[in-house]
């Protein structure tokens, strides 16, 4: 089964069960890629107006009366208008008021595609106390924040990316005792970290590759720790949000909770253009060798300055 | 055209019966005195947090609460009126006010952003009309009657329009009714837009009225809206008092409480609305008075 037959059976059965599922265009061709299955208001599919910002506020209400909204942005661009009630209402209503307002929103990310709509914008949700937000690409992890949202009463951002689709395998860590450095990687960067290991491997340099779900909270590990402390070059984290977003505060924190010196590599603190040379990509495969290589060049070098 | 007579039908007062009015008028003494202590307990420094005053309003409330009973209720800011005259526990929102952990809301709300869970009123989190799509959303999940209060400066918000646009498309059971008190602050209404709310309602399909605060008035168009939901009322009122605090810029341009006393004169009933008001003088006052004491007591 891949993540889009996984999110679909969910919703299925979500909606079978007196739940609901809400967004723009979601009977449009293709169905959310194949995310949503094929059924009508009547069965809960709940098809909105474009109106953006009433939308999420749409999905809150729908929450407060305990419908557990599944709430689809089919843009991760678009958040910052669907999310305003979230953040602002949905995140903070148990804090406030004693009320839960569970919503489970589907973010969804995707690369490049101009200055708006393109690259993933999860660091946004992570900003305000009240919500989870997680980054699942296989339809093991997929579950997992399904289970997660099912057994608590807080919203929950799950950043999810086409690129997730099709995947019907899981992607477990991959760790070596002695490897040269810890690649953390977040969505679809965890596809390059994959590829970029391979690839440094035949230079004879030697990456963990380790998989970061939840994004918030984001948890240090043994596993996270361990891997990042034996490793000779430290610790990069990886993601397709901009690079002054979740992933400087997730390196902060392993580099405060293990003294390791921690990068970054993410989109580039510049707006997009739709033309494909002035897009803002994730960091590649490439991106992620070249710099891997660079950074244990750097250090060396350091190392024999008297 | 704002005006104290908009929309007024000649003998209506008579067509409720007196209980029902004495009620309405009931409802409203208790919010006018709870915020006119409200308002002292400001000047006092007893009130440490922001307050947002209903003080002049209070006879749509009441009217409101008598004859749309028991909806869900969606509100914001400046709705201790509508608080209390839909049963909401008095010195639950006194102590909220005054920052006690007894409070509604546990502190956690203050005068902006209670809520009123036995009365099924939701917090509301103080951005201006985002209660708005959230009541649309909620009704939509439930299918039940819900009521969607909002200023007229919240109108202007366009997630408001967007919301409402989408409540007769999918019929949903929900009455919006506009506290219209011509002003964002201090800005009036002309300044900021050439359109009326009710204009925009009827566009996208709804019924409205727009007519002024007298309470037989509200209550003769909120029985025939019911009918009719989703709808909208644009009522226009009076703030006594500034947007926050307990300032006055000067005498309002009409008091409903007083208008509503001179009916009641006409109608031959001066003597029970005297007793009304003078019980509900106490009985207020009581509260904040035993509320107070039990705040400055020494630990």
């Amino acid at each position: 089964m891949t993540s889009a037959e996984k999110i679909r059976e969910i919703t299925r059965k979500h909606l079978a069960e007196g739940g609901v599922a809400l967004g723009q265009c979601l009977t449009a061709v293709g169905w959310v890629g194949g995310t949503v299955p094929e059924l009508t208001e009547a069965d809960g599919l709940i098809e909105l107006s474009i109106a953006d910002v009433s939308n999420g506020g749409e999905a809150v209400g729908l929450a407060l009366a305990g419908r557990r909204p599944i709430y689809i942005v089919r843009y991760q661009g678009f958040l910052w208008y669907n999310a305003a009630m979230i953040v602002n209402y949905a995140a903070k209503s148990k804090a406030v008021w004693g009320v839960p307002c569970p919503i489970f929103l589907r973010a969804i990310g995707m690369i490049g595609s101009g200055p708006v709509t393109g690259g993933s914008q999860h660091s946004l949700l992570t900003r305000m106390p009240g919500i989870a937000v997680c980054a699942p690409m296989t339809p093991g992890e997929y579950e997992k924040a399904w289970d997660y949202f099912m057994a608590h009463d807080d919203p929950v951002c799950v950043s999810e990316h086409r690129f997730a689709w099709p995947i019907d395998y899981e992607m477990p860590d991959s760790i070596n005792e002695r490897a040269d450095i810890t690649l953390l990687a977040i969505s679809a960067t965890r596809l390059n970290a994959i590829v970029a290991q391979k690839t440094l491997a035949a230079d004879g340099i030697t990456c963990n590759v380790i998989h970061l779900f939840w994004l918030k909270p984001f948890v240090l590990t043994d596993i996270i720790k361990k891997a990042v402390c034996s490793s000779k070059y430290g610790g990069i984290v990886l993601d397709g949000d901009f690079e002054g977003g979740v992933v400087k505060t997730i390196a902060f924190d392993i580099a405060q909770g293990t003294g390791v010196r921690m990068e970054v590599l993410a989109l580039e603190e510049r707006t997009a253009g739709y033309a494909p040379q002035l897009d803002n990509v994730p960091p590649t495969p490439e991106k992620i060798c070249a710099y891997v290589r660079q950074l244990i060049k750097t250090a060396d070098s350091d190392k024999v300055k008297p | 055209m704002r005006s104290k007579n908009l929309g007024q039908i000649p003998g209506l007062a008579e067509k409720f019966t007196k209980e029902v009015s004495l009620e309405v008028f009931k409802k409203m003494c208790v919010a006018r005195f709870f915020e006119l202590n409200a308002k002292k307990a400001y000047e006092d420094k007893q009130i440490n947090i922001p307050i947002y005053l209903s003080l002049g309003q209070e006879a749509i409330s009441a009217a409101l609460a008598v004859s749309f009973p028991k909806p869900y209720i969606f509100a914001q800011y400046r709705s201790h009126d509508l608080y209390l005259a839909y049963g909401g526990k008095p010195m639950a929102l006194v102590d909220e006010l005054l920052s006690k952990p007894t409070g509604v809301a546990g502190g956690m709300g203050g005068s902006a952003a209670f809520h009123g869970p036995d009365i099924g009123m939701f917090g509301s989190d103080t951005l201006v009309g985002d209660h708005i799509p959230i009541a649309v959303g909620f009704a939509l999940g439930k299918n039940e009657k819900t009521l969607a209060t909002l200023g007229d400066a919240a109108a202007e918000e366009d997630y408001v329009l967007g919301a409402m646009a989408y409540a007769p498309q999918k019929k949903l059971p929900i009455l919006f009714v506009c506290y219209d008190n011509d002003l964002a602050i201090l800005t009036e209404t002309k300044v900021r837009r050439s359109w009326r709310v009710v204009d925009v309602a009827k566009a996208f399909g709804m019924e409205a009225v727009e007519i002024t605060d007298d309470p037989w008035l509200v209550m003769h168009h909120v029985t025939q809206l019911s009918q009719k939901l989703p709808a909208v009322l644009n009522i226009h009122t009076v703030r006594h008092l500034w947007h926050t605090g307990a300032g006055t810029d000067g005498p309002p341009e009409w008091n409903r409480f007083q208008m509503v006393k001179d009916e009641f004169n006409r109608l031959g009933w001066a003597k029970e609305a005297h007793d009304i008001e003078q019980s509900a003088e106490e009985e207020v006052k009581g509260w904040w008075t035993k509320a107070i004491a039990e705040k400055v007591k020494p630990q």
